[in-house]
């Protein structure tokens, strides 16, 4: 008898309490930063694409859903001509981002890829580029190293020096 | 054989070997970046260290470089020793002090070997905190790129491109940290093998800037084993292909052909295939003055079988010397042989079936590409090497190392001792004389040159071989000068060990020809083993002569008299072997022109009906090169549409038709069949089933993936077109696949796709490929030889001695100067050539200029059959008095060459 007017009033109790579900769509529950949702391709602090089109996600990809393909301006400087992510076959793994040598490619904490038609799913780079830098506000792969291009000359990265004068005499 | 100790195992290894070499060979991963199996060792970069005991009580040891210490009898190393494996990461730590973090935008990255050497030494932090070394680049032409930021002044480009390859406009400049690899100003590399900078680079200073507009991966191409189609010397290629576009072209191994180099015709010309002019769909053309229409295969078929079926009789086929035996032999089959034409003009023709001839016939064997190599003396007679064959030109260049380097081997300096060894031999150059109409820069390692008109060129070789053997005959009058530059030459052959007489048709004459066997024959007489070398036009020049067949003059009197009034064509462009006029008239004569090609050419333009034939790198089969060696290429990547093997559409027209002789020809379902068909047909096509592992050929009972281990995005690439991840294509002719999945070891040399074995990413992982470090490859199965050289001693020499060349006063002749960027019909629509092929120009001698009042760059008038033509002039003190050179490139051909012409300065309105 006892035993179960304690129940009883566990369950009185419980009434009180916050509930642990939340109301998903209307109410959005929280995801920290490093949740691996949908991949974006995102842009240096100047606003360029940030992606310079080295192929180190493509490997890294355990299922081959990403392609893409090089190319280079005029200047010398490297992006992808196109690039595609099948997120009907992504395992959202995160190894891409691992790869990536640029903190281009990034997975968001975005997970509503639900889609009635299994094609809406292929996502071309119109749809993954997006105007920020993403998670890592400050970096840009050109100022650290990399070739010469538009507006960096040779020895204007990082930890580099002038260009060596060929013709100089001096020891 | 000697017995080392390596980390306390003992080994043996070839005791004319350096321990680098050794060690290699016996599979040890042991980091390297100046040595180079071809170029040998300097010690430059002190990466190879490991540690030598004087015995087994020896505990202390001390470092060596493993390149530059011989493998003699009883060393004792160790590889694994904690202070030599703490120096090579020292060593790989000061290279990357400077070199720059730019693998994610280098198109090294993926098949570095300084990545490899790096991962491998495990220096993985850099400790160097102050400033990185920065170079300004240089623009070396439309081939190369550079960016010397990344050298690690390892010096193998110099080694290569001016000991090895002879090129004058490429060194090493400034002095400690601030050594400089380029030219002495922006300019395009001069070198015809400045291509092989991109392999011979350790890291990516030097790549391959035809791959940036596409660039791929290493581990993304779809590669196949390939043989270059752009010149008689049948290189072997890897060919790799991504998204339905070839990429790029590297170098496969062959110890007897091109061994670890290419030209740069071989290497660049690869992008026809890739080509806006293309020919992908079919098209028909319902009267002559419509507009092509195109249209699909089985429409297409519908509409040819019955006109095939009509007449049988009433077709020619025309063959070709660029398309593959197998597609020879089916349209051959088709037609029948009576009315099979080889495609080429009846001089043309003669030439190739002369030398076919010459080769079997006499007693000296046909040399390849290594035993060039390996001569100790090499006459040159009449052919233009550097621009015709510039493979083998490079061949020649090696062998005037083969003399000087007696001098190193009797001082005991072991023969990989690179500076050691040109210390030795200094300025001494071995025995080489050219004869040839025209110089280039390749004539001066020569030790004589001699420039004539072919009929004296033809009476230098017959005075030679008259030299050496008085029963072969003379000419009746002789030059002095070439009389005694005759008993010179014979003087040196007689002493050689290995003496190689090359000649070709670059001079369009029988008696060069003639006059180079006899001189090899004379040698064979006179007991030392010379072989004999020619070149030919083009890829499967030789293995065409084999098939043999009719010329194109016959055909054309076929389809003049009526008797036949339907044409195939295979792979030809009628207008590149005889005058427009015949052609002209042969094309409008006939009833149908059906045309089976892969490139819109002027030809294409008069087709009645044109079918899509795949490029080398969308099909399979075989080419004879000019050694007689057959040699199998293998498709790269599937056909895009209705774009098929020549042989299939051949075998497709021969069923459509429904003919009964056809009836054995519908049971080719795959290359084999063809293959086996052939060889059964025709006796000396008889081994051709040997050439290559059969269709059925399985490792571990699996295929060999065509694509890598890391293939990536092939869930990716055809989601925009169906989300049902199609099946990989079959191929139903080769034990490859195309796909990622299958044998993943070594198989037989002429199935290898790439090179990679774990831990060797770069070329340098063919080091893993061999048993031998720069000997030949594991299971190698050379190819071919289908031409047995006859072993009688008795020789009939040829006796059609020329009278000396008269200049006239009337005219000029007219030599072919072939190029080696332009001449060649695929590789010159190639769009990195363009920049690189040459203006075309006449060159006459300056004393002829002089008589014509025609001043360098002044243009002057010509006649080539019935038309005039107007160039500039440039002016040559080689070329021979009362002879004209005529470059051969786009817009140029040598059909109607050697021809008298008058020339006539133009006067400009």
């Amino acid at each position: 008898m006892l035993k179960l007017l304690k129940g009883i009033w566990l369950v009185f109790l419980h009434a009180f309490t916050r509930p642990v579900t939340v109301q998903y769509p209307e109410e959005k529950p929280y995801l920290p930063p490093r949740w691996r949702g949908r991949i974006i391709l995102s842009r240096d602090p100047d606003g360029e694409e940030r992606c310079v089109g080295c192929y180190l996600c493509s490997v890294a990809c355990p299922v081959g859903c990403i392609a893409l393909q090089a190319t280079e301006d005029e200047h010398g400087r490297r992006y992808p001509a196109w690039f595609r992510i099948n997120f009907s076959r992504c395992i959202f793994c995160g190894y891409c981002e691992e790869a990536c040598p640029t903190y281009a490619i990034q997975l968001t904490t975005d997970f509503e890829l639900s889609e009635h038609d299994r094609r809406n799913l292929v996502y071309e780079k119109e749809h993954l580029l997006i105007s920020g830098t993403g998670k890592y506000p400050g970096y840009n792969f050109y100022r650290v190293s990399g070739l010469r291009i538009g507006g960096k000359d040779k020895g204007e990265a990082e930890h580099e020096a002038a260009p060596t004068d060929l013709r100089s005499l001096m020891p | 054989m000697a017995g080392i100790i390596v980390d306390d195992r003992p080994y043996q290894v070839d005791e004319r070997e350096n321990l680098l070499q050794a060690c290699l060979s016996l599979g040890f991963n042991l980091p390297y970046f100046c040595w180079h199996p071809a170029l040998g060792s300097v010690g430059a970069c002190r990466q190879c260290a490991v540690k030598q005991f004087r015995n087994e009580h020896d505990r202390e040891g001390h470092l060596v470089m493993a390149c530059m210490t011989p493998a003699a009898d009883g060393t004792r190393i160790s590889i694994e020793d904690p202070e030599a494996k703490t120096f090579r990461a020292s060593v790989i730590e000061w290279m990357m002090a400077n070199h720059p973090h730019d693998c994610p935008v280098c198109d090294e990255g993926g098949e570095c070997h300084l990545q490899d050497m790096t991962v491998m030494t495990g220096h993985a932090y850099r400790r160097y905190r102050f400033t990185k070394r920065t170079f300004r680049n240089q623009d070396l032409g439309p081939f190369i790129t550079h960016e010397m930021n990344r050298c690690i002044q390892c010096y193998r480009c110099v080694r290569f491109y001016r000991n090895y390859a002879g090129g004058r406009d490429f060194d090493a400049f400034g002095s400690r940290n601030h050594v400089y690899f380029g030219r002495h100003e922006d300019g395009a590399l001069e070198n015809e093998f400045s291509g092989n900078l991109v392999e011979v680079c350790p890291t990516g200073v030097f790549d391959d800037k035809t791959l940036m507009p596409h660039y791929t991966r290493k581990w993304d191409l779809q590669t196949a084993p390939s043989v270059c189609t752009h010149c008689s010397l049948g290189c072997n290629t890897i060919a790799g292909e991504r998204y339905g576009t070839l990429r790029r072209i590297l170098n496969r191994y062959h110890s007897e052909v091109n061994g670890y180099f290419l030209c740069d015709r071989g290497r660049f010309g690869y992008d026809f295939v890739n080509s806006e002019a293309r020919i992908r769909r079919p098209k028909f053309r319902p009267n002559r003055d419509s507009q092509a229409i195109t249209m699909d295969k089985e429409m297409l078929l519908r509409e040819l079988g019955p006109l095939l079926a009509d007449k049988p009789s009433r077709i020619i086929g025309i063959g070709s010397p660029r398309a593959s035996l197998e597609a020879n032999f089916a349209l051959r089959e088709l037609v029948g042989s009576e009315r099979f034409s080889l495609g080429l003009s009846a001089r043309d023709a003669g030439l190739s079936s002369l030398i076919l001839d010459i080769l079997r016939r006499g007693p000296a064997p046909s040399a390849s590409i290594h035993d060039v190599e390996q001569a100790d003396a090499v006459l040159v007679l009449g052919e233009d090497l550097i621009n015709q064959a510039p493979r083998l030109a490079l061949a020649v260049r090696q062998s005037v190392c083969q003399q000087p380097m007696q001098i190193a081997d009797k001082l005991g300096i072991p023969r990989w001792h690179d500076a050691a060894v040109r210390e030795a031999a200094h300025a001494r150059l071995g025995p080489l004389f050219i004869a040839a109409p025209h110089s280039n820069w390749f004539t001066d390692v020569a030790t004589e040159t001699y420039h004539g008109a072919p009929d004296d060129l033809a009476a230098l070789g017959f005075a030679v071989a008259h030299e050496l053997d008085q029963a072969s005959p003379t000419p009746s009058i002789l030059n002095p000068a070439i009389g005694s530059l005759a008993k010179r030459i014979a003087a040196v052959l007689r002493q050689a060990k290995r003496p190689i007489v090359i000649s070709g048709t670059a001079c369009k004459s029988e008696t060069v020809i003639q006059s180079a066997a006899n001189v090899a024959w004379a040698l064979c007489k006179t007991r030392t083993t010379a072989k004999l070398c020619y070149c030919l036009p083009e890829s499967n020049s030789l293995g065409l002569a084999m098939l043999g067949g009719k010329s194109l003059e016959d055909a054309f009197s076929v389809v003049k008299d009526g008797e036949a009034n339907t044409i195939l064509i295979l792979e030809n462009d009628l207008y590149r072997r005889a005058d427009p006029l015949p052609v002209d008239a042969f094309l409008k004569t006939a009833s149908k022109v059906i045309l089976l090609d892969n490139l819109e050419h002027d030809t294409m333009s008069k087709a009645d009906m044109v079918l899509p034939a795949g490029t080398f790198a969308e099909s399979d089969g075989t080419l004879v090169n000019n050694e007689g060696r057959a040699q199998r290429f293998y498709q790269v990547f599937p056909a895009e549409g209705d774009v098929q093997e020549s042989w299939r559409w051949i075998r497709d027209l021969a069923v459509a038709s429904g003919h009964p002789r056809q009836s054995n020809m519908a049971a080719w379902h795959k290359l084999d069949d063809v293959v086996a068909a052939l060889a059964d047909a025709i006796p000396t096509f008889q081994r051709l089933t040997e050439v290559a592992p059969p269709e059925k050929f399985r490792m571990v009972g699996q295929k060999i993936p065509r694509q890598t281990h890391r293939f990536t995005g092939r869930t990716a690439i055809h989601a925009p077109l169906t989300m049902h991840e199609p099946k990989p294509v079959e191929d139903a002719d080769s034990p490859l696949s195309f796909s990622m999945e299958g044998y993943l070891g070594q198989p037989p040399s002429p199935l290898i796709t790439h090179y990679w074995t774990p831990g060797w990413n770069s070329v340098q992982a063919l080091n893993k490929f061999q048993n031998e470090v720069g000997g030949p490859l594991r299971q190698e199965m050379p190819g071919v030889q289908l031409i047995e050289s006859s072993d009688k001693r008795t020789v009939m020499y040829f006796t059609d001695v020329p009278a000396p060349f008269q200049a006239r006063d009337d005219g000029w002749l007219i030599l072919p100067w072939y190029q080696v960027f332009g001449s060649e019909e695929l590789s010159a629509r190639a769009s990195a050539m363009a920049e690189r092929i040459p203006k075309p120009v006449l060159m006459l001698h300056p004393d002829d200029a002089a008589r014509l009042r025609v001043k360098s760059g002044e243009r002057a008038e010509f006649a080539l059959g019935d038309r005039l033509h107007r160039l500039p002039v440039k002016l040559g003190a080689a070329v021979p008095r009362g002879t004209a050179a005529l470059t051969i490139v786009p817009g140029f051909t040598d059909t109607a060459l050697p021809t008298w012409s008058p020339i006539i300065r133009a006067v400009e309105s």
